[in-house]
């Protein structure tokens, strides 16, 4: 009975891994209707916030460094919540209502971030800076001079180009001085320790041992959800994001400012990506392709709850977590331990990592054949296409 | 108006993704010597792709032995000293652009011999256009063994060399207090799953039993159902050897860490863990945990602080050393010492056999080529400390040599591979 308890620790603290990492993605999916395919770049963004936070109060030491977590918890969810809140502006804007579009953009983005975490330097950055910053005024400047002029395009593409060549140049000098040419991360995994309080065991109730992080992990996502469904049922802007997801014209029409709601909610996704992406440095990896490990499962829980709803998003990762590790750790042979030969044999042959996965896959794929649209499909008139 | 805006916006994101792409570009210069002329080796790892982590330390060590082979004159060829240049290619992590870049190399760029590899997978793929070719590869690391190409010179330990003297310490060690069983834990693919035979092998020969194996998908990070089941093996404890490759690795130290598997009570032996890996992984989530290498950048002799101390000149100081790293290093002199003595680097035989036979004083101590195109080494046993390196526990103080085909498996005991032999199974024939 222990073990079996234990289990369904260990199944809710999967699930609750991959609840933190999906509620971002559903929100974003559900109400936009917009598939995110940099989300898994947005965690690792929220990982490597973790470190830096991490590497700033290192050398404070003690107490203090023991407190880091909940301040990289908040702030990566600042962080990566300003990047998506930014992303949306200037990208996923224009592209509302083109699924396809999107998807290729946001995969992109996705490798522009994994590249830019990789080989930024502060020259770099720089670098960067200085070419938005002339292509970005130039461009003003340009459009207040010629604004009616039919080959405005053609000057404003010719003089970005001209601030990336810049901006190249200048960091091809700046890169000659050591210091600023050495890359912040590199393309090295990073080390992200978690703090000491998170690290070992908190004790054990009625035999079965309680691993801090993951009852941390469990309230933490917990905790998430509740203020997310919160946030979405009783404030104010919850209530006109629902407005929005449900009529988008009408919402409009009765005054509802539609793209700061879009805003907010492509932020509010990201910001939950960058908390779990910031939960995961106690968990695993942390490296510039740690998105990619995680988008799958994502995406998984998503289809199998069903677009864009929360209740579905939450029992289908608990449900997936589940079978995960009462299947891949065989306790089920424990618990029934008379079980005919045949069925023995069924079940050790899943019980390792590589088919538990194997029959998760499986399963969802004949719980769709059931029910195509997820647990919970969305009814009525949903996201404007 | 909108449209147009947009447009620009994307020219500009375009823009910004271009220069970031190029900004990883560069050049390098040649300084002219006094050369009689130039020979080209091939350099061949991944510089992009997951594996990038850990090819592009070989690489800048398979540079840095040839610079220093060209500042002290060259590779000296019947009394003609010859540049070496090198020829660096990508194999990107993918396994057949590696089989791609080797044609090229070999055809166009007529390169003397080709450095490159780390995955078995990289090494598998290669083998064909060498033996096709009749052309010349060293690969650089610890492997699975069951393989000896006449093609191929294997510079890494095989697990008579690494896994087998590992099993025996760990018996010696622990046997007596948490009994001879050992759970198995790897990574779903070739190396983890070949050498884990071996293991099993060996534990029933020593009279000990392997109460689980468990291999998860590279990449993948949740390690949950795997302590329960060693929990549930090993109640009180028990001894964990551990293949896994790459991210999972950091997944189970750091989930083992917080389910209170310590390792005091489950002692646990890499082979896949050297010091790069536990700069990664956090030295608090490893520490007193065992690997066992060929060599440990702890290791205390002349050659290896004069090793350790040219790389971080060359790389940076906050760099660290390790068995991969030395291997590539390693085979590059090896070549050298070899071309020199035949007097040729063209005459492949000819170089291949010389090979045989040929010594290097290496960082780890001296290394010996044998028939078999394995090299001997050096093992050690190392207990990995708080500062990220190891205290070396057991040295084999002499090189060990490499048996290639398996003596405990049953499929290829008794099987040995000798390339000086005139026999058309020579790579593989019964003893």
């Amino acid at each position: 009975m222990e073990l079996f308890f234990s289990q369904i620790l260990d199944g809710l603290s999967i699930g609750s891994v991959l609840l933190l990492a999906a509620t971002g993605l559903a929100i974003v999916f559900g109400l936009m209707g917009v598939i995110n395919l940099a989300h898994g770049e947005l965690m690792m963004l929220g990982a490597y916030v973790t470190y830096v936070v991490q590497s700033i109060f290192r050398p404070m030491g003690g107490i203090v460094f023991e407190l880091y977590y909940p301040v990289a918890l908040v702030l990566s969810f600042v962080v990566t919540a300003l990047v998506g809140v930014l992303l949306e502006r200037t990208l996923i804007r224009k592209l509302y209502g083109r699924p396809l579009e999107t998807l290729l953009a946001t995969w992109g983005v996705s490798l522009i971030l994994i590249q830019l975490i990789r080989s930024i330097s502060t020259a770099m950055l720089l670098g960067i800076l200085v070419a938005i910053a002339i292509g970005y005024f130039g461009n003003r400047v340009l459009r207040s001079k010629m604004a009616e002029k039919p080959y405005l395009p053609y000057v404003s593409g010719l003089f970005w180009a001209i601030a990336t060549v810049i901006g190249l140049v200048s960091v091809n000098l700046l890169s000659s001085s050591r210091a600023l040419a050495g890359a912040w991360f590199g393309p090295r995994n990073i080390d992200v320790t978690a703090p000491k309080w998170l690290q070992g065991s908190w004790g054990s109730i009625a035999g079965i041992e309680l691993p801090g992080l993951r009852i941390f992990i469990i309230l933490l996502s917990a905790v998430l959800l509740l203020a997310t469904v919160w946030f979405l049922s009783k404030s104010a802007w919850g209530l006109r994001i629902r407005a929005v997801t449900q009529n988008r014209q009408m919402s409009n029409c009765l005054g509802i400012p539609t793209d700061r709601v879009d805003s907010i909610t492509f932020g509010l996704g990201s910001g939950l990506a960058g908390v779990a992406g910031c939960a995961i440095t106690l968990l695993g990896s942390v490296g510039p392709n740690l998105g990619a490990a995680y988008i799958v499962s994502c995406f998984m829980v998503i289809v199998l709850g069903g677009v864009g709803n929360l209740l579905g998003t939450v029992l289908a990762s608990l449900m997936l977590g589940l079978i995960q590790s009462v299947v891949g750790s065989g306790s089920l042979l424990i618990v029934f331990p008379d079980m005919p030969a045949a069925a023995r044999g069924v079940i050790e042959f899943f019980a390792t990592t590589s088919m538990s996965l194997v029959l998760v896959f499986i399963f969802i794929i004949a719980f769709l054949q059931f029910r195509p649209n997820g647990m919970f499909p969305q009814k009525g008139r949903s996201v404007d296409a | 108006m909108v449209q147009k805006l947009s447009r620009r916006l994307f020219a500009g994101i375009a823009a910004t993704a271009v220069s970031i792409t190029l900004v990883s570009c560069g050049g390098g210069g040649d300084t002219a010597g006094d050369f009689d002329g130039e020979v080209k080796v091939g350099i061949l790892h991944s510089l992009s792709g997951t594996m990038a982590i850990s090819e592009t330390t070989l690489k800048e060590v398979e540079e840095m032995a040839i610079k220093e082979i060209n500042e002290a004159g060259g590779v000296k060829v019947d009394g003609k000293s010859y540049k070496i240049v090198a020829v660096a290619e990508d194999g990107a992590s993918d396994w057949p652009t590696f089989a791609e870049k080797s044609q090229k190399l070999i055809d166009s760029d007529n390169v003397a011999v080709v450095f490159g590899g780390w995955t078995s997978a990289s090494r598998k793929a290669m083998l064909p256009v060498y033996e096709a070719k009749n052309h010349m590869l060293f690969y650089p690391i610890q492997y699975e063994g069951q393989e000896c190409s006449r093609n191929i010179f294997y510079t890494g330990a095989v697990p008579n060399q690494q896994a087998e003297p590992a099993v025996d310490w760990l018996m010696k060690t622990y046997g007596d207090k948490l009994g001879k069983k050992v759970y198995l834990v790897g990574s779903d693919y070739v190396y983890p799953r070949t050498a884990n035979t071996i293991i099993k092998e060996q534990m029933k020969a020593l009279g000990g039993e392997t109460v689980g194996e468990d291999y998860i998908p590279l990449g993948n990070t949740e390690v949950a159902p795997i302590i329960a089941k060693i929990k549930e093996a090993f109640p009180d404890g028990g001894i964990i050897i551990n293949t896994l490759n790459g991210d999972s690795n950091v997944a189970l130290f750091k989930q083992f860490k917080a389910a209170g598997i310590d390792p005091e009570k489950y002692p646990i032996m890499s082979f896949s863990i050297a010091e790069e890996e536990i700069r990664q992984i956090g030295p608090e989530y490893t520490t007193g945990t065992y690997a066992t290498w060929n060599f440990f950048m702890s290791l205390d002799t002349p050659a290896s602080k004069k090793f350790t101390s040219d790389f971080q000149a060359m790389y940076g100081d906050d760099r660290v050393t390790g068995d991969p790293a030395e291997s590539a290093y390693n085979m590059v002199y090896l070549w050298k010492n070899a071309v020199e003595k035949a007097g040729t680097f063209e005459d492949l035989d000819k170089v291949r056999e010389t090979m045989i036979g040929i010594k290097f004083a290496a960082p780890q101590g001296e290394i010996e080529m044998y028939p078999n195109h394995h090299t001997s080494e050096r093992v050690l046993i190392g207990e990995a400390q708080e500062d990220g390196q190891f205290k070396i526990l057991e040295d084999s103080k002499t090189a060990i040599p490499p048996l290639p085909w398996n003596q405990f498996v049953p499929e290829t005991k008794g099987f040995t591979c000798d390339w000086t032999q005139d026999r058309p199974d020579a790579g593989k024939f019964k003893m």
